[in-house]
């Protein structure tokens, strides 16, 4: 059999994007070495074993040594279509899995040099899950217990940032400050960029890259500084430095990990309203924003995508807001970290709950503002839909994504009026552009092939969870499937904002793991690579 | 004068063939064959060879020349030829284009490319279309004054209110002059006594809201509003009065039927209101199962002649309000419209027209060529030496043959162009433009004395 991919070159290139993992390792370990200074006083040993120095050092090493080597394997790399596909799917693996190597190193310690503790991180398959989840931007979490008590501060940056470095996407990143990768760069980022086509900002994909990853740290870098000015106004006690960059980390990538283990329920309604409109930002393509930056802000307003997502946005949140202040269950006062709270007949609470959760779900962030398993259960529903919406295409959500809904939308409407006009001849178009029937097809199967994906993943969720007796209702089977493979987070039940992804067999943690990464590349790039004609002809 | 035609396909040799009686018309066409076949259908010369080469147009007397009109079937290739043309000599330069985009720029930059007029064929027809569109009744219609005047010539029916008046009792619109009453082969002009009669056609000339009020109790419904259009056949004609339709302030309704999938995909493309039919329009079924009947207006710009009298009468059948047909065979415009096709419209004519308004003298601001060419209606610019000058137009008339109607003057008035209804006792001034109705028999003897 003779192989028609360069493996070798694809391979090297995940190489080099690994050696490069090294740099965002450097702030969690800057930051453990800042938090095990005064233990400095007591010698090297116990500077060493005070936080996690060590093993952030050890993963940079691993990192270096993994990254080079694999580069060797072809050092003059370059790629075509079919190399784009493996290197991104591959990147995709490879770089969560090393991702995960501080959570085992801490959890296990490193002999001779650090103590390990207690943790469900120290299974390998929930280490990878939590760093898998982090990449992907999905949010869920296997955690036992979410604090910076257990886990120590740099830890749980390093959570915080692998959400940040994959919402954008590790590759983007990659063709935006290597230059080995300007060649073959708009295949890349073809394969990893959410939505049905990548939209270049300027002539040069490197260019492109780089504006992307700007605009992305320049709204991310506003939000932190904002949650923070809102808590040194007095109106956030708990937002916190460290708080106001761990959220800052995971809003803009519609990532959803939050150090605090009520997630944003743990905040003031100030701090909640703050960071709605980020949420709702991170789910809007980012070449609107660009275009929006530059003087064109008539391109975002009139795009039929953002049209559409802004009104699906206030659409379910005026009809959740009714919702909850209607639910009775609502009307008894709810054990928050903020006191006892009624969030039933209060016009503000119910509509800051309702945006919220409709936001963060819709586009596939994964916070919360409060335990929505809470609600009443038929209440629930209206986020279930919420949840396989999806973001915008170019935008860091996750799920099948607005534009394709749109698309999808009017074929229907497209086939109902051909059934009475058969000659009609009908192109199906968005906004002023025409899109050719290819496309069409491809939106098509894509949107089929989800739901198919999610239906047959919530059916071995089903059959697993018998198998080792665990018990789970309908629906939290169902939310299980689409919050990983729509890289949402949260789901009902027992995943809910505040449950954990823990009870789950091994075996279907590593299936989440597979849907995770499917969703988040968009099934093509991988599914692409497990047919024989990507490999042979 | 010296006119060199570059090109003698179908536009080319009748403009040729139009401009030999009075000019020295030299013809270039790549083609050996076709030249040599209008030599001796038609008085001119002939070159063979490619005009974009400027040795080939020296051959054909560039030098001289006082005009060179470029009328292949190519674009570029006549844009080419009028700045070849440009580059060693100075002659007036007609271009002939197909592509919207190509007169878009050159009407933004007039003398763009070493062409000093540009005329598009099919743009002209889909704009004649459309004013006949939006006039209903109206047979043929054409501004001048730069919008101010309008001709319309519409056919009596029975059914019409001024069927069976005198001129007189008729004349009750104001800002409207009835220039000729056609009668079979007759062209009578009118007299305060003369009786106008079903099957008459008739030729008016004035203010614009005057032939729309005209116009609507004529010919109901009333001009002006949304339509239900359905014009049948893509091609350039068909796609260019589709957008000047969905372009227009009226809110026309347009459908448009293309049989070539592909081309139909494109249109569709092209014109997100309008819905595109890809289906074949001889097809009964089709235009019932479509209610292709219940149109306002159903036009027919499909490449064969023959195809387009089909449909209109189909779409007569199944009750269309009106059918107007694009008719390339001149000798076809009469048999069509006598056989119930509403309004027939001949590309060349309507090109004639324009090209005629450089050609003899350049006399006239503008032309329009009536029913064939029985007469014209001309605008100029009166100077000083001409008849009309400080008399009134009845003193003028009894100096210029019987069959000069003057329909309408526009005057400069403080800086404004404004509309005057010519009466007997009209004085006319210097700078006034006056657009006259002349018979064809007339019309040498008539342009040199006004």
């Amino acid at each position: 059999m003779r192989l028609r991919v360069d493996w070798r070159a694809a391979v090297a290139l995940v190489g080099t994007v690994l050696t490069y993992l090294a740099v965002p390792l450097a702030v969690p370990l800057a930051l453990a070495v800042a938090d095990s200074l005064p233990a400095l006083a007591d010698g090297v040993g116990a500077f060493l074993a005070a936080d996690d120095v060590v093993p952030f050092l050890a993963t940079i090493l691993l990192t270096l040594v993994t990254g080079t080597a694999l580069r060797r394997l072809d050092p003059a790399s370059e790629v075509g279509t079919r190399e784009g596909f493996l290197m991104v799917a591959l990147s995709w693996l490879v770089v969560p899995v090393l991702g995960s190597v501080p959570f085992l190193l801490t959890a296990y310690g490193v002999p001779g040099l650090t103590v390990g503790y207690e943790t469900t991180l120290r299974q390998p398959a929930n280490a990878l899950f939590e760093s898998t989840s982090g990449f992907t931007t999905t949010g869920a979490t296997v955690l036992g217990e979410i604090s910076i008590e257990r886990h120590t501060r740099a830890l749980m940056l390093w959570r915080q940032l692998i959400q940040w470095l994959g919402g954008m996407g590790i590759v983007v990143l990659a063709v935006a400050v290597l230059p080995e990768l300007s060649v073959g760069g708009a295949q890349l980022l073809e394969a990893e960029a959410p939505g049905p086509s990548i939209e270049k900002l300027a002539p040069r994909v490197r260019e492109t890259a780089r504006r992307l990853w700007l605009l992305y740290a320049g709204i991310t870098a506003a939000e932190i500084l904002l949650l923070y000015a809102v808590h040194l106004a007095g109106l956030a006690p708990n937002m916190t430095a460290y708080n106001a960059v761990a959220h800052g980390l995971t809003t803009m990538p519609t990532g959803g990990f939050s150090p605090e283990a009520r997630s944003i329920e743990a905040f003031s309604a100030v701090a909640q309203w703050v960071i709605v409109p980020f949420m709702f930002a991170a789910g809007v393509n980012f070449a609107l924003f660009y275009a929006a930056a530059t003087g064109r802000a008539r391109r975002l307003v009139s795009n039929p995508e953002f049209r559409t997502y802004l009104g699906v946005i206030v659409g379910l949140t005026a009809l959740t807001s009714v919702l909850l202040f209607t639910d009775p269950l609502l009307s008894e006062p709810l054990d928050t970290p903020s006191g006892f709270v009624v969030v039933g007949n209060d016009a503000e609470g119910s509509l800051r709950h309702a945006a919220f959760q409709v936001v963060s779900l819709t586009n596939s962030t994964g916070y919360s503002s409060m335990d929505f398993t809470a609600w009443s259960g038929t209440r629930q529903y209206v986020l279930v839909f919420a949840m396989l919406i999806g973001g915008s295409a170019g935008s860091t959500g996750g799920g099948i994504k607005v534009v394709r809904w749109i698309v999808v939308a009017k074929l229907i409407r497209r086939e109902l009026y051909t059934a009475v006009h058969p000659e009609a001849v009908e192109p199906i178009r968005l906004g002023d552009r025409v899109l050719d029937d290819r496309t069409v097809r491809g939106i098509l199967g894509f949107t089929m092939l989800y739901l198919i994906l999610f239906f047959a993943a919530a059916l071995f969720i089903a059959v697993d969870a018998s198998r080792v007796g665990l018990d789970l209702s309908t629906v939290e089977v169902v939310t299980a499937s689409i919050a990983t493979i729509g890289n949402i987070g949260p789901g009902l039940g027992v995943v809910g904002p505040m449950g954990s992804y823990t009870a789950f067999p091994a075996t279907t943690k590593l299936l989440m793991v597979g849907l995770m990464w499917i969703g988040r590349l968009e099934i093509l790039p991988v599914l692409v690579l497990l047919t024989r004609s990507y490999w042979q002809s | 004068m010296k006119i060199i035609v570059v090109g003698v396909g179908e536009v080319g040799s009748t403009t040729a063939a139009d401009l030999a009686a009075a000019n020295e018309v030299t013809v270039v066409d790549v083609d050996a064959d076709r030249v040599d076949a209008i030599q001796y259908e038609e008085d001119v010369l002939g070159v063979t060879g490619d005009a974009t080469d400027l040795e080939v147009l020296r051959e054909a007397g560039l030098e001289e020349a006082d005009m060179l009109i470029a009328s292949t079937s190519v674009d570029e290739a006549n844009l080419v030829a009028c700045g070849t043309a440009k580059t060693v000599a100075d002659p007036f330069t007609i271009a002939r284009v197909r592509k919207p985009p190509l007169l878009r720029t050159w009407e933004r930059s007039k003398g763009a490319f070493g062409v000093d007029f540009m005329v598009s064929v099919d743009l002209l027809t889909a704009r004649r279309l459309l004013q006949i569109v939006d006039l209903p009744g109206a047979e043929d219609v054409k501004d001048f004054a730069d919008g101010l005047v309008r001709m319309v010539e519409y056919p009596v029916t029975a059914a019409s209110p001024v069927a069976g008046q005198t001129v007189r009792e008729a004349d009750r619109y104001g800002a409207l002059t009835f220039a000729s009453v056609l009668r079979d082969e007759e062209t009578i002009v009118p007299r305060g006594d003369t009786e106008i009669r079903a099957g008459d056609g008739l030729v008016v000339i004035g203010r614009v809201d005057a032939c729309v009020a005209f116009a609507r109790e004529v010919a109901p419904p009333a001009p002006g509003r949304s339509l239900e259009v359905v014009v049948v056949g893509g091609g350039t004609v068909g796609r260019d009065l589709v957008r000047l339709l969905t372009d227009s302030d009226n809110g026309h309704r347009v459908r448009l039927l293309e049989q070539d999938p592909e081309r139909a995909r494109d249109l569709a493309e092209q014109f997100p209101e309008v819905s595109v039919l890809g289906h074949d329009a001889t097809d009964l079924d089709f235009l019932e199962r479509e209610h292709v009947g219940e149109a306002d207006a159903v036009v027919t710009t499909l490449s064969s002649d023959e195809r387009d009298l089909l449909v209109s009468l189909l779409a007569r059948r199944l009750g269309a309000d009106r059918t107007i047909a694009v008719v390339e065979t001149t000798d076809y415009v009469e048999p069509f419209e006598a056989v119930g096709v509403d309004a027939a419209v001949n590309p060349r004519t309507v090109t004639a027209e324009e090209i005629t308004r450089f050609s003899r003298d350049r006399y006239a601001e503008n032309v329009a060529i009536v029913d064939g060419d029985r007469a014209e209606v001309i605008e100029v610019v009166v100077d000083e030496e001409s008849v009309l000058t400080g008399r009134t137009i009845a003193a003028a008339a009894a100096d210029l043959p019987a069959s000069v109607v003057v329909g309408a003057i526009t005057r400069e008035v403080d800086g404004e162009r404004t509309f005057v209804t010519p009466r007997g006792d009209t004085v006319v001034e210097v700078g006034d433009q006056v657009v006259l109705f002349i018979d064809t028999g007339v019309i040498d003897e008539v342009v040199t004395r006004i």
